[in-house]
């Protein structure tokens, strides 16, 4: 059986998910025979090299740096998965969805605990390498349209590990109880 | 002294279930209800203020802050929209100073939304502190904005021409108009005050015999469901309790719809006497006519016309002679709640609180107002009732179709000639209708039937036929002509405002209603996509675990159209690609952010 | 002695007192009927219609119907289950629920019952409705990003004269719950955390706790919701 290629990102999330992906141990190796990955901070290839047949997208779209990355996915990848909260519909980043993003800045930079003292300048980080703020935290499915979606904060290893492999090996995903998670 | 607000609670005993006249009489004093006047009351009836407050916010035309010595609350139905609401919006907002939602800053003027007003063929129409003005240009809210200034009474501003019939009588003075363009047999014929109890009284009918005659004639009612009058008569006089009550609904809520303002104004003793002949078949003392807040200018009117009937003997101990039958009928208003229409919401309403409805089982003919047997019967239906109690069965039977009997009164308005109330027997085809408003059937883009939470139909369903068997109808018929974007300013307005009137208490009413509006907004905006519209179609079943007929419906103005104007939907759809989401754009998301920071894109 | 009727849930043969609700009596056949606005002890209203099922063809709330002699109920048909679950997804994605940050996580019904229904994301497009966070009460937070609006602490939290603590405000897609700052302020301890365990979510929070349980073994670590009714069978 050839292997199916397997990219995967983290946009506006914590890695928790990419930790849990990583969670499930020893079937790691049994998950070595079954995939290649492409696109992943797992391998640090950072640029697309050849279309993907699984795309799994942690965190949500906060930034246009997300936007472009979680576009790029949907194009190379022939299945899209939303992996955890963040990715499903905003997570604790989208707490922010209803404080207008001037006052979110300027909470961080000018008047915040930390920095209120430590900024003299009153500087908000403009630098054109910097990703563009959006307005909100987008659940990516607004984006593109996502395939899979397996929530948890993490999702749990048991869930991945069922998912990954029944969509590899093209078998119908089993879901016991403990494995849907939504924290 | 005592304050206004004791004198109030005094008036209705401090009792908890007359919260909402307690509401309405204290607001009209004061103009609007200021928290301190809502502690007084919730003191005084030993509930808590948020128990007050929960009232109050229901409705939309009761507040907690000042709505300006002249509120103005705006229709802003479909019709009033097809008929130039945007531009008397317009004018109100350029003469007065101030946005809709917004008072001016000398508290002079408030501008207000209101759905519809019950005066579909004479938009655009405004309420202003309760008196209703209609047919507005933007050179008469000049005048009247004017007149405001000057301080002029609002029976000072409104125009000097009064209404037709009864729209022109001393206790009236409204210059609402009827709009009566066919009478029947029914409703719109001759009838004398007191007439119905006469027949009773002189036939010596005993209750029993009434329902059997009313069976008989095969009354349905005439608020939309169509359920046996006499049946829920039946239901109501087998069931146990201590008092039996009769409600009459003239609520008519559903946008569209006008003819019980008509019928009440033109034939007030003919419902008034339907109700008694109800009460005496049920077997109740108390009548309670239940008005929409919008109808408040008939209040004096009606009031006399229940004193002329109490000096007539028609009401009151041994009512229209018939020994033995005490029976009496008083006002109760709404304050602005669609829901209320819901027989069941009604009595919650009436008994002082938010208008939900209840859940069924018990109905309430077994459970109703206060706990005790209650039949609500809509205007029409019970002048129906009275009328088949004066001439027979057989009479009424030669009326419409076999299982349709007798008239149906039509609110026809939107684009005809002759917009307005006609009296038709049931049987005739929407086309017959069209033909005879006057609406060139060419230029009809679609009829709305039953309100918003009826259908909307297009020309090939035109030849249905209006009857319980068919085409069953309140009686509204709103002609919309090919010149308007059906989807946005009729579809959108409707699911709107089923997400507004929504009681809220119920999940999926209240949220459904939301997520069909998104929805429905992404289409509009163009980014919507197949899978959007089979969505709608796939939520139809999660309307129908609703409580009440409003989540029942709520999602019809969306599922007939596109049922019936797919193309509609399809033409909309410019983003054929499933896979990307048209609807985010990145310029527009980083806007504000690029903005704080002094980003370029 | 109430008079004992038979009737049936999904073709098994039930037994139960004539004028039972259905949910109990339901649920003393071990019968599970999900539920989320249903509370013992306080009369129904049939708020969330997640007992939505079918009654002799008739859909109808479980937790309103009282049992009656010959009565046919469909309670797990693929029809009346994917209605409970669409029901909870609007839940879902009518409010703001973020179980990873909530204190209620593990604990609470909805989420629960997303768990049984195996909810992996709503149907519905997330509205993110701005909603506010009420702290001034001494002893009670009330977040309403969580609320469900079951009417539970409406129906179930009155004062020692009847009076309620917390009531509806507004209509439709404004509704909310309001909680009556002058009564509340001098709330007991014991109607405080009456009000806590009432709230179905974490929309009511006692103040000074929080996270009380561990992962792993709260309410709903272990098992689902409704199979404590299932294994008493």
């Amino acid at each position: 059986m050839d292997k199916k290629i397997v990219a995967t990102t983290s946009l506006a999330g914590c890695f928790g998910c990419h930790m849990s992906v990583l969670d499930i141990d020893e079937r790691i190796l049994d998950l070595i025979e079954l995939v290649e990955f492409n696109k992943s901070p797992i391998d640090d290839i950072k640029t697309f090299t050849k279309h993907c047949d699984i795309g799994i997208v942690e965190g949500g779209c906060a930034t246009s740096e997300n936007v472009h990355v979680l576009k790029e996915f949907r194009k190379n990848c022939s299945t899209l998965i939303a992996l955890g909260e963040c990715a499903i519909m905003g997570g604790l980043p989208a707490l922010r969805n209803n404080i207008p993003i001037t006052e979110c800045l300027e909470e961080a930079y000018l008047n915040g605990l930390t920095t209120k003292d430590n900024n003299p300048d009153r500087i908000l980080p403009n630098d054109e390498e910097i990703p563009m703020m959006l307005d909100r935290v987008y659940p990516i499915r607004e984006l593109v349209k996502v395939d899979f979606f397996l929530p948890g904060c993490p999702p749990t290893a048991d869930l991945i590990w069922n998912a990954l492999t029944a969509l590899i090996l093209g078998k119908e995903m089993d879901l016991p109880y403990e494995v849907i998670r939504y924290d | 002294m005592k304050s206004i607000v004791q004198n109030v609670l005094e008036k209705y005993n401090s009792d908890a279930t007359r919260l909402m006249d307690i509401l309405i009489d204290v607001q009209e004093d004061q103009g609007y209800l200021p928290p301190p006047v809502l502690a007084e009351i919730a003191e005084t009836l030993d509930i808590s203020e948020v128990d007050v407050l929960q009232t109050v916010s229901f409705y939309h035309f009761f507040s907690t802050e000042p709505r300006g010595k002249y509120s103005v609350y705006l229709n802003d139905s479909v019709v009033a929209e097809m008929m130039g609401r945007a531009k008397i919006a317009e004018a109100f907002e350029r003469e007065a100073g101030c946005k809709f939602g917004e008072v001016t800053e000398d508290e002079l003027i408030g501008l207000f939304d209101t759905p519809c007003i019950g005066m579909n063929d004479q938009e655009p129409a405004a309420i202003i502190n309760g008196v209703i003005f209609t047919e507005l240009t933007a050179f008469r809210v000049k005048e009247i904005v004017n007149g405001m200034r000057a301080g002029l009474s609002v029976e000072e501003l409104r125009a000097q021409s009064l209404g037709d019939g009864m729209n022109a009588s001393e206790s009236l003075h409204s210059t609402v108009d009827n709009n009566i363009h066919k009478t029947g047999a029914v409703i719109f014929s001759d009838y004398d005050p007191g007439e119905a109890l006469a027949a009773i009284s002189k036939e010596s009918l005993s209750p029993e015999q009434v329902i059997e005659r009313v069976k008989a004639s095969g009354v349905r009612g005439r608020g939309g469901a169509g359920f046996p009058t006499a049946l829920k008569w039946e239901f109501c006089r087998k069931a146990k309790g201590e008092k039996h009550y009769v409600f009459c609904n003239a609520d008519e809520g559903e946008p569209g719809t006008f003819k019980d303002r008509v019928i009440l104004t033109e034939r007030p003793n003919l419902v008034l006497d339907g109700m008694t002949v109800a009460g005496y078949a049920i077997g109740a003392t108390e009548g309670i006519l239940y008005l929409r807040y919008e109808y408040r200018y008939l209040r004096d009117y009606l009031e006399k016309i229940l004193a002329d009937m109490r000096a007539a003997g028609q009401l009151g101990k041994n009512a229209g002679d018939i020994k033995g039958f005490d029976f009496d009928i008083r006002l109760q208003f709404g304050a602005g709640a669609y829901v209320c229409g819901e027989e069941s919401a009604l009595i919650e309403s009436a008994e002082g609180k938010r208008g939900e409805p209840r859940d069924r089982p018990p109905f309430p003919v077994e459970k109703g107002f206060l706990g005790m047997p209650t039949i609500v019967n809509n205007v029409e239906t019970l002048c129906q009732a009275a009328k088949v109690v004066v001439k027979g069965a057989d009479w009424y039977r030669t009326l419409g179709t076999s299982q349709s009997t007798g008239t149906k009164v039509l609110s026809v308005s939107g684009d005809c000639k002759f917009p307005g109330v006609y009296e038709i027997e049931w049987g005739f085809s929407v086309n017959d209708i069209l033909n005879m408003v006057g609406a060139e059937t060419g230029e009809v883009q679609a009829v709305q039937v039953g309100g918003p939470s009826g259908s909307c139909i297009a020309s090939n369903e035109f030849s249905r036929i209006l009857s319980y068997e068919d085409l069953a109808t309140g009686g509204s018929l709103i002609i919309i002509g090919e010149r308007h974007d059906l989807l946005k300013v009729v579809v959108y307005n409707f699911i709107d405002f089923f997400a507004k009137e929504s009681c809220g208490s119920c999940s999926t009413c209240r949220a459904l209603t939301m997520m069909y509006r998104k929805t429905l907004e992404k289409i509009l905006a163009g980014h919507g996509k197949r899978s959007d519209v089979q969505a709608m179609l796939d939520w139809v079943p999660i309307a129908l675990a609703s409580r009440c007929g409003l989540g029942h419906t709520a999602p019809n103005p969306i599922v007939s159209t596109i049922k019936n104007f797919r193309h509609l939907y399809e033409g909309r759809i410019v983003n054929a690609d499933e896979t990307f989401e048209s609807s985010f754009d990145l310029e527009t998301s980083v806007a504000e952010a690029n903005r704080t920071v002094g980003r370029k894109l | 002695m109430a008079k004992i009727v038979t009737f049936s849930i999904d073709g098994q043969k039930c037994m139960a007192e004539e004028g039972q609700y259905l949910v109990d009596a339901a649920e003393t056949n071990g019968v599970y009927i999900p539920t989320l606005c249903n509370m013992t002890g306080v009369p129904p209203q049939g708020s969330c219609r997640v007992c939505s099922v079918k009654i002799n063809g008739k859909l109808t709330t479980a937790c309103t119907t009282k049992v009656s002699e010959g009565m046919e109920v469909i309670n797990e048909s693929e029809e009346i289950q994917d209605l409970r679950k669409a029901i909870i997804e609007l839940l879902f994605a009518e409010g703001n629920h973020f179980c990873p940050s909530c204190e209620q996580s593990g604990n609470c019904e909805l989420q629960a019952l997303a768990y049984r229904f195996q909810v992996l994301v709503p149907r519905f497009p997330y509205l993110f409705p701005e909603r506010d966070i009420e702290a001034s009460n001494p002893k009670l937070f009330k977040d309403h990003n969580r609320s469900i609006l079951c009417k539970r602490c409406i129906r179930a939290i009155t004062d020692e004269r009847g009076r309620r603590l917390f009531a509806f405000g507004k209509r439709g897609d404004r509704i909310g719950i309001s909680i009556d700052t002058k009564l509340a302020a001098n709330i007991s301890d014991e109607l405080a955390d009456r009000a806590a365990e009432v709230c179905p979510v974490g929309a009511i929070i006692r103040k000074g706790r929080g996270f009380a349980v561990p992962i792993g073994q709260r309410r709903y670590d272990g098992q689902p919701i409704g199979a404590d009714v299932e294994q008493a069978k």
